[in-house]
């Protein structure tokens, strides 16, 4: 392969990927090691669907499902949806796009990623130490988390590093954006998925330090009893809910607005046409951001926090609704009078408005405070985040993979297995998740190893959804790649796309630009 | 899906749900219907030249103010709702609502305790929730309410069951290993019958307080302890007590093995500081009794295991 891989400078071989400090290079790192924690996190999931096919002890032990489901949140959450395409396809195209060499800080941005695999390597450390695998749940409440016997503390200092990684990225990303940008490349000039990267980037320095500070606290209480949060000593088990959620939900604002920035990338470029309202997109996404980061809240409407506090985060729950709401419309208006092709980056694209729509909208329902105290912890949770994050971020992952590959690796797929792929996928996704708001609607609550007769069915049902869902991502991995390595050699601009990235070769040479461009129009400008 | 028919909460969150569902549907129809429609109406094949539309401001401004003001009305139900779900009723009959790994105990006002939830039908019920370890949650989900039961903490729920029947209550909030077991059910008496039972209860309670007889067994149940521990000689989450009290017992003490008799004053300690000294096998998670029971409790229940052989 050409480009930058063949930049063989200072070092060679591994030595020469794992302490480049080329956003490139990085930007693969990441992508493997976040795959490879995908592939385990799909393997919990898979097993705990297997679990649950049928009532009763049916493949392994209250605890191990306990310590499995906890795991599977972990490893997704923190290891795979929140690194994600920010540290992926943010790394390798960001700037790329504003027509910049590199990130503003090259090495800061090495350092996160061995940041993030010290956090990954404690985490697994974790499983083999001390009392063994966590059984808490991804959200370590408290006080369950202080009193149970397993490998506690080692497991939250893990999430704790994985924070600096998230910090330095998000720091790393913002600097460039302001500073990196060439000469002519204005704010609204950048493309949506920069604006994406760059609004995340900002929650992730804002609020990232919140969940360090809180599991410090835990670490604390666990280690010496300070009694922060447990209520024999004085403490208050809320005060660990709210301020866990001052991060965590709007980390879910960091694991989709990236994603929705690479849908407003996909788009125009098939349907040749510039995207509808492009101001609106931008803002939409700064209002989400921002807006998002209020509304923690209505993760307690039942917790026994204040009625009136329930009150205002519902409400504030509602407004952040309206502009998700904005980019899905001006998404489907891109369409209107585009000239479509249904290449597979944009079949994802499509599926992910479908699918993030159900997301979305099934999420009203938690919003509404009448309705949230029958869904709270049921599966129509565990439904409806399904819907979001892997129907949302997930597919629109897929969609970058399809979109950027060719880019990234200097070769192309094999164009007609997607297509299978997308129908296996998709099939199995509703298989698997439909019938969990059903479950949820009916009362089945989260997180139970097993389950009354009336559940059964259809949770039958979803088991068999999972074996369809993991068969369409083998094929579309494998298709991946076997391209890799046997794909065609890929041109400059496969798709015809109009942003900074596809006037350059495949893969891009080593510093990008051999001359930094000079920006004279929009992001989705196909005709000059 | 059972409309409005076992308890009066029932009706408010299903009408809010189905306002919700019916604009949900609505929009998503719509937006997929455009995006299929426009994606084969447009393919390059049939409209090989794009138009570039950058915007529409008065469509903009349409499809911000309509879903805000769908919400808005979203949220206005949502709220009115739960306002009648918190608003408890003068007089509504109470129930004390412990929870505590992995069981529930239920305590009514006349100092009757029991394990199911008994109530009489077309009151309203005011449950006061806490739990005497970690977080759970009282989820009855044939009447649509749940509440968490937090440590320090009363929290209140209410109620109002409609017709006579069995219903499950289920622990929603994660709570460890046992979670997905901790389950009881709510019985909905008619009045009559509630009555008689109740007061037979207070009753039975009052003379058996006035004998003095053991309540060995009964504190066994009530205190949560056969969640864990079996009476015939099978281990569960814990050791069983047959044969316990008298026997010899290894145990870990800060993590070294040794060999306990198992008297009085071990027994009593495992109640009081269960951690301290762990069987070996078993997991340290047994929550102490300290300020849940009373000496002259543990004293009884330390008897009573001598006698279970």
């Amino acid at each position: 392969m050409a480009g930058f891989y063949e930049d063989e400078r200072r070092l060679r071989g591994i030595l020469g990927w794992i302490f480049s400090t080329d956003h490139k290079r990085i930007g693969l790192l990441y992508l493997f090691a976040i795959l490879f924690f995908y592939a385990i996190g799909v393997l919990l999931g898979f097993l705990m669907r297997l679990e649950l096919m049928a009532p009763g002890p049916t493949i392994m032990r209250p605890q191990t499902y306990n310590a499995i489901f906890t795991l599977h949140g972990v490893i997704m959450i923190f290891l795979f949806v929140i690194p994600g395409i920010p540290s992926i396809f943010g790394n390798f195209f960001l700037p790329i796009q504003i027509g910049a060499r590199d990130v503003a800080f090259p090495r800061i941005n090495l350092l996160s990623w061995w940041i993030y695999m010290t956090g990954a390597f404690l985490a697994i450390l974790s499983l083999f130490t001390g009392g063994g695998p966590v059984d808490t749940g991804w959200t370590f409440y408290v006080p369950y988390s202080l009193r149970t016997s397993v490998n506690v503390p080692l497991a939250v200092f893990a999430v704790f590093i994985l924070g600096f990684s998230s910090i330095l990225t998000g720091i790393n990303f913002v600097t460039t954006t302001h500073q990196l940008r060439a000469p002519g490349m204005t704010w609204f000039r950048l493309p949506l998925f920069v604006w994406a990267v760059y609004a995340t980037a900002w929650i992730q320095v804002l609020v990232t330090p919140v969940i360090g500070i809180t599991l410090l606290l835990t670490l604390m209480e666990r280690l010496v009893g300070v009694g922060i949060f447990d209520p024999a000593k004085g403490g208050d088990p809320l005060l660990y809910q709210h301020l866990f959620w001052i991060y965590s939900h709007p980390a879910v604002y960091i694991m989709i607005l990236p994603a929705m920035g690479v849908i407003s990338e996909i788009i125009p470029v098939f349907a040749r046409r510039t995207i509808f309202g492009y101001k609106a997109m931008a803002f939409s996404i700064l209002a989400i951001a921002v807006v998002g980061s209020f509304v923690w809240g209505h993760h307690m409407f039942v917790s026994g926090q204040s009625d009136l506090a329930s009150i205002i985060f519902s409400l504030l729950t509602f407004l952040v609704a309206v502009p998700s709401g904005v980019k899905v419309f001006n998404w489907v208006s891109t369409l209107y009078k585009g000239s479509i092709e249904v290449a597979p980056p944009l079949l994802f694209a499509l599926t992910f408005i479908f699918l993030f729509s159900i997301g979305g909208l099934t999420g009203l329902f938690q919003g509404a405070l009448a309705t949230d105290v029958h869904l709270h912890d049921t599966y129509w949770v565990v439904g409806h985040f399904h819907y979001v994050i892997f129907g949302g971020t997930g597919f629109a992952l897929f969609g970058a993979l399809h979109y950027w590959f060719p880019k990234m690796f200097g070769r192309m797929y094999h164009k007609k297995i997607p297509y299978f792929a997308w129908a296996l996928l998709f099939v199995g996704f509703n298989t698997l998740y439909f019938p969990m708001l059903i479950l949820g609607w009916k009362g089945m609550p989260r997180r139970y190893y097993d389950y009354l007769p009336q559940f059964h069915s259809l949770q039958w049902i979803s088991t068999i959804g999972s074996w369809i869902l993991i068969a369409g991502l083998i094929l579309l991995f494998a298709n991946l790649i076997y391209s890799l390595f046997r794909g065609e050699k890929a041109e400059g601009n496969p798709w015809g796309g109009a942003t900074l990235e596809w006037q350059i070769p495949s893969p891009p040479p080593r510093e990008n630009f051999a001359e930094i461009p000079r920006i004279e129009r929009g992001p989705y400008e196909f005709r000059k | 899906m059972i409309r409005g028919t076992t308890g009066l909460s029932n009706e408010i969150v299903e009408n809010v749900f189905l306002y919700i569902a019916a604009i949900s549907v609505s929009i998503l129809v719509l937006i997929t219907f455009l995006m299929i429609y426009f994606t084969i109406r447009y393919r390059r094949k049939r409209n090989p030249q794009p138009e570039d539309i950058r915007g529409n401001l008065w469509l903009e401004i349409l499809w911000t103010v309509i879903p805000t003001l769908l919400v808005l009305s979203m949220f206005y139900y949502g709220w009115t709702g739960f306002r009648s779900l918190k608003k408890i009723p003068e007089g509504a009959f109470k129930v004390k609502v412990a929870a505590r790994q992995w069981s529930w105990l239920f305590e009514y006002e006349n100092g009757v305790k029991t394990e199911e939830l008994m109530v009489p039908v077309g009151k309203p019920i005011h449950l006061l929730l806490t739990s005497q370890d970690v977080i759970h949650s009282f989820y009855i989900p044939a009447f649509r309410v749940k509440q968490d039961a937090v440590p320090g903490m009363v929290t209140p729920l209410w109620f109002k069951a409609k017709e006579v029947g069995t219903y499950d209550v289920l622990c929603a909030e994660y709570c460890g290993r046992q979670h997905a077991y901790m389950l009881t059910r709510v019985k909905v008496l008619s009045e009559e019958e509630f009555k008689q039972w109740y007061e037979g209860k207070g009753k039975e309670l009052q003379i058996e307080k006035s004998r003095g007889l053991p309540r060995g067994p009964q504190l066994l149940q009530e205190k949560g302890c056969l969640v864990c521990h079996s009476l015939d000689g099978t281990p569960r989450i814990g050791p069983t007590l047959k044969d316990l009290s008298g026997n010899t017992v290894i145990v870990l003490t800060d993590g070294k093995e040794r060999k306990v008799q198992a008297d009085d004053a071990y027994l009593k300690k495992s109640l009081i500081e269960p951690n301290a000294d762990i069987v070996k096998g078993f997991p340290p998670i047994m929550p102490s009794q300290e300020g849940l029971s009373t000496e002259e409790e543990i004293n009884e229940l330390v008897r009573h295991m001598k006698e279970l052989k």
